[in-house]
């Protein structure tokens, strides 16, 4: 018999699918992912009792769309929902017979009404995690240390928007579907940047977002096989999700790619994100996502760090700048080059941002500096530089780690006089 | 001969909330969730599209001149 923690997984498999072939039916965003709460907690009552049914997802689609027949009969006092009943039925009916096709496309809509460009970048996020991938409005609160009002009132004053604003809920036409999909990546991308962001103590929902973003993008993956980005993106976050654990040591510190233990880096997600890569970059359309993932893999698959390609890396940076032309990644460039043809040449580089007034207060630009200058023995010149970059850090791990070079360097100092 | 002052039309719209700016800056159309928030807003005019969805409504606001040099607000009517 299944236990609920087995049913609990078949629900946030399933329930995606589901809330959106009811909102499809019915129009109603609330209605939908009521009467799909209503539906599971049916299943925890019946399932233990009677087994799983053969297709879950059928008969919770099943399950939820009798519930909400039955509600639209019950209030139906109005005309217009006398012909939602009816519609709705129209709709069992059409779907019986076709079987579980549309359904896909179901999932589809609502993926890119959730990441609609009309809607704040938080809404965005919020109702993915909320209707896409079901998790409780008290989960998403938590893995965004926002309190759960707070959290409910996003959701509402999106779903009201989406009605009022007239949201189409539909997969965008061709002409609106490439900018539109770059929207729904970055969303996903969005999504496993906080989880990666979150260190060993954070909530364990928070924790879990790295993995929710990679299960949305292989679902996506799978609904648009011929978009090369979506498997980029997958790629990517497996790629830097294989060295979650290694980042940061017992004492939550930062360790350097360099200094990692790559024996800690989990082989099964490098080999599953190379190998996604291969399929992507087979296409002949790269995308950022794509050379992103490339870069990840450059590192991820060298033996040590002394065999990283950083050629490879520094080429590959150049051509992320002419997808995205972002100092940020002009200065990931000025690392790669530098460890490609020396400190001399990233330097100059790096001079050349910091001259164009580029990445005032973003304290990677003097905390590369300095750790430049302190290579070529200019010692003075990269202190004060790590001082810079200290002044702008914004958090505890990173100011613990420069304020140790700080003292590195000054240490250099000491031994040569 | 002056007439008497009168009433010629009239709508409500929809909340601010459910407002949505338009901007079109190079080949890109940007947009973002509320009203035209810039320091010193002044409404220059108004159009009255009918459209079947928010992407339609867009697609004529990312044309309209003001769009490239300043925003477009898109704000549906009130229902009746």
């Amino acid at each position: 018999m299944p236990s609920d923690a087995e049913i609990a997984a078949v629900f946030r498999q399933e329930s995606g699918r589901i809330v959106a072939t009811l909102i499809r039916m019915t129009g109603d965003w609330d209605l939908a992912e009521e009467c799909v709460q209503d539906a599971f907690a049916r299943a925890l009552e019946r399932w233990p009792r009677d087994g799983v049914p053969h297709r879950p997802g059928a008969w919770l689609t099943t399950t939820a769309r009798n519930l909400a027949l039955d509600r639209l009969r019950r209030s139906a006092v109005e005309a217009a929902k006398l012909r939602e009943a009816a519609e709705l039925r129209e709709f069992s009916e059409r779907d019986g017979e076709s079987g579980d096709s549309g359904i896909s496309d179901d999932l589809l809509r609502l993926i890119f009404t959730c990441c609609h460009p009309a809607l704040a970048l938080e809404a965005r996020v919020a109702l993915t995690l909320r209707t896409v991938a079901g998790l409780s409005t008290a989960e998403i609160a938590r893995a965004f240390l926002v309190p759960e009002p707070t959290m409910a009132k996003r959701l509402v004053r999106a779903k009201q928007k989406i009605r009022n604003a007239g949201i189409p809920y539909r997969v965008p036409p061709g002409h609106l579907l490439p900018e539109r999909l770059g929207g729904v990546l970055g969303v996903l991308y969005l999504l496993f940047s906080e989880g990666y962001a979150a260190t060993a103590g954070a909530d364990l929902v928070r924790q879990g977002l790295c993995a929710e973003a990679i299960r949305l993008a292989g679902t996506l993956a799978d609904l648009m096989p011929d978009e090369p980005e979506v498997r980029g993106l997958r790629a990517l976050m497996l790629l830097h999700d294989a060295r979650r654990a290694a980042r940061l040591d017992d004492a939550g510190d930062l360790i350097l790619l360099e200094d990692q233990d790559r024996g800690s880096w989990d082989a099964d997600r490098v080999a599953e994100g190379t190998r996604l890569l291969d399929t992507a970059l087979r296409r002949g359309r790269p995308g950022p996502y794509q050379v992103q993932a490339a870069i990840a893999a450059c590192h991820a698959t060298a033996a040590s760090a002394g065999e990283t390609d950083w050629a490879q890396i520094a080429l590959l940076y150049g051509r992320l700048v002419m997808m995205i032309p972002s100092p940020v990644v002009e200065l990931n460039r000025a690392v790669a080059v530098a460890m490609a043809d020396g400190p001399a040449a990233g330097l100059a580089l790096v001079e050349h941002l910091a001259g164009a007034g580029a990445l005032a207060s973003y304290h990677l630009l003097p905390a590369t500096r300095a750790h430049l200058l302190r290579r070529l023995d200019r010692t003075d010149e990269a202190a004060a530089a790590y001082r810079e970059a200290l002044a702008l850090a914004p958090t505890d791990v990173e100011r613990r780690y420069l304020t140790r070079r700080l003292a590195e360097t000054q240490g250099d100092e000491r031994v040569r006089k | 001969m002056p007439g008497e002052p009168e009433r010629l039309d009239g709508s409500v719209l929809r909340p601010v909330r459910d407002a949505t700016t338009v901007r079109t800056r190079g080949d890109e159309v940007l947009l973002s969730d509320g009203p035209f928030a810039e320091t010193r807003e002044y409404i220059a005019g108004y159009d009255i599209v009918e459209c079947a969805d928010l992407d339609e409504a867009i697609q004529i606001a990312a044309r309209h001149p003001c769009a490239r040099f300043g925003a477009v607000e898109v704000r549906p009517f009130a229902e009746d």
